[in-house]
């Protein structure tokens, strides 16, 4: 196998670039889980990233708000330099908590606090340290709107987040992590454990979302990364096989290995 | 599938599940050694006891006549030896048990630290009572107050705090602490704001748990010199002889519960039985009106928990 990823990206393709993983490597422990990655995030683009179960995906993901600093013995290598400010995320003296206030997460299964609809909403600006009220409720407000939540919950904000449908919770969720205007959003196979129609309405959402946010999402439906991303990168064993805008990758993979998943031969 | 071949297969579940039946039967005796085993004493000492329950009972000091011997002195020494307990092993056994699941490193330390406190679990209650009487009653000078035998219980009791936060805190899923810290949330934020409210039902049973066995103790409660007889109450705060403070009825000499129940036991006199079984039955009723709460404050506060 070759270690060289196949680029498939049109000239005019370029947008700017948000973020950029640079010989990017990760260890749980001895074990080399992602080997010498490059890979651009572009700005307000959403950015698919398929592969195999096992493939290192939600790891890379992962890695991009150091949700694995949580964890002993995991290492990273190599960089991920962010921009405007040209940040490289996973510096030591760069805190996991500064990189989680600019790029916030949604995960694979709802998970929100079992706290009211507003303080679920809220916590990320709490953490933040904001107290004052219409503040935060014009955000809260603002949020519920930007995850096409806010006119089925206006009139329940003191409801459990608990109690909403899956679908809801998921969007209550996007709202959390909408609330403190991150520039990434990273979305770990957000429908993954919905329904078809709660799917439609999420992927509506992340399709909105790009105008204001930087978008990296992991899926496991191919369809889904057709549907919704702009750019799609294919991950194997570890290794970035192909990245490039999605049409491209999907209509003319140039690597045989991404067009055998693709077309489902194998997978 | 023939018929005898059918009669075949319901002959062997007939059989296997005679077992099913046996079991049945030896787990219900089982059950009932210890259930009705408590139901015998807790009976036996009500109905001995009975006769004595009145309102002077509670009011009255102990005294050399049977018949006018209450409990004045213990139940309220052990009321307040308990909250003494409970303001000292909460705070310690919490602040330990969060430490221990959110902030320390895993590695073979914290190995050891777990072991050490599971093992604290067993460490006969007199020992406690030694360690607390070369401690508290002669090197911190505390003297055999409530203070002292409060602190005592409270080391006695710190494991099961310690491991019934521990318990608690682990019952929270994974994703809802990823899910605060993917927020931006610093480690005391996601304790402040998710781990310990969310735990705080089951750490408040894990207290009362412990509680309950505290009020019990009699050994470390006499090794660090606990009265047997004592006919006063601890100063009310700022009531004694000036400059009387807030707290000085912490350094009172006191008695307890089992301490006046051992004492009545010990005593010739039939009469005196009987104000046993009463005391007995009083601190029965003391010890499940806490679990009681402990229920009642599990099932309050878990109510608005769902995952």
């Amino acid at each position: 196998m070759s270690n060289e990823t196949t680029l498939n990206i049109e000239p005019d393709a370029n947008a700017a670039i948000k973020a950029e993983c640079r010989n990017f490597g990760f260890y749980y422990g001895d074990f080399q889980a992602l080997k010498d990655i490059n890979m651009p995030l572009y700005d307000k683009k959403v950015t698919a990233l398929i592969g195999p179960s096992g493939c290192g995906k939600s790891t890379l993901l992962r890695s991009f708000n150091r949700m694995h600093d949580l964890y002993p013995g995991n290492r990273y290598q190599g960089e991920i330099v962010m921009q405007p400010d040209n940040t490289n995320l996973l510096a030591r003296e760069v805190d996991p908590i500064e990189v989680r206030m600019r790029i916030s997460m949604v995960f694979q299964k709802p998970n929100p606090f079992p706290k009211s609809i507003f303080e679920n909403v809220a916590y990320s600006l709490r953490v933040r340290g904001l107290t004052n009220k219409s503040e935060l409720a014009d955000r809260v407000q603002h949020s519920l709107k930007g995850a096409a939540l806010w006119d089925e919950v206006k009139h329940r904000l003191n409801d459990l987040g608990a109690n909403l449908s899956g679908g809801q919770q998921q969007r209550l969720c996007i709202a959390r992590a909408l609330a403190a205007d991150p520039e990434i959003i990273l979305f770990d196979e957000p429908t993954s454990a919905l329904d078809p129609i709660a799917t439609a309405s999420i992927e509506e959402l992340i399709t909105e979302l790009k105008e204001k946010v930087t978008i990296l999402i992991v899926t496991h439906n191919m369809q889904q990364a057709a549907r919704i991303s702009d750019f799609t990168a294919y991950m194997y064993i570890g290794e970035l096989i192909e990245f490039g805008v999605t049409d491209q990758v999907f209509i003319k993979p140039k690597n045989k290995q991404t067009e055998d998943y693709i077309t489902g031969r194998f997978g | 599938m023939t018929p005898q071949d059918l009669q075949a297969i319901r002959n062997i579940i007939a059989r296997a599940k005679r077992w099913d039946a046996f079991f049945g039967v030896l787990g219900i005796l089982a059950l009932m050694v210890g259930v009705l085993t408590f139901m015998t004493l807790f009976v036996d000492m009500a109905i001995q006891g009975m006769g004595r329950i009145d309102v002077g009972f509670f009011t009255n000091f102990p005294s050399r006549h049977a018949g006018q011997a209450g409990i004045l002195s213990a139940w309220v020494g052990t009321v307040l030896v308990m909250i003494v307990t409970g303001l000292a092993a909460v705070p310690l056994g919490v602040a330990a048990g969060v430490y221990l699941e959110e902030y320390a490193p895993k590695h073979w330390v914290t190995d050891l630290i777990e072991i050490n406190i599971t093992n604290l679990a067993g460490v006969p209650s007199i020992v406690y009572g030694l360690l607390a009487l070369g401690l508290f009653v002669y090197q911190f000078g505390l003297g055999q107050s409530i203070l002292s035998a409060g602190l005592t219980l409270a080391l006695l009791i710190l494991p099961v705090v310690i491991v019934a936060t521990r318990e608690a805190i682990r019952s929270i899923p994974q994703i809802i602490r990823e899910g605060s810290y993917a927020c931006g949330a610093t480690n005391w934020q996601t304790v402040r704001d998710h781990i310990l409210p969310y735990s705080s039902a089951g750490i408040l049973t894990g207290v009362i748990i412990g509680m309950a066995r505290a009020i019990g103790e009699t050994a470390p409660i006499i090794t660090i010199g606990a009265l047997t007889f004592i006919a006063f109450l601890p100063p009310l705060p700022f009531a004694g002889e000036p400059p009387a403070g807030l707290f000085d009825w912490l350094f009172a000499p006191f008695t307890v519960m089992p301490i006046q129940m051992f004492n009545w036991t010990s005593r010739p006199e039939a009469a005196f039985q009987a104000n046993a079984a009463a005391a007995g039955f009083i601190l029965v009723l003391m010890t499940l009106a806490m679990n009681g709460a402990a229920i009642w404050l599990r099932y309050r506060l878990r109510k608005n928990i769902t995952w």
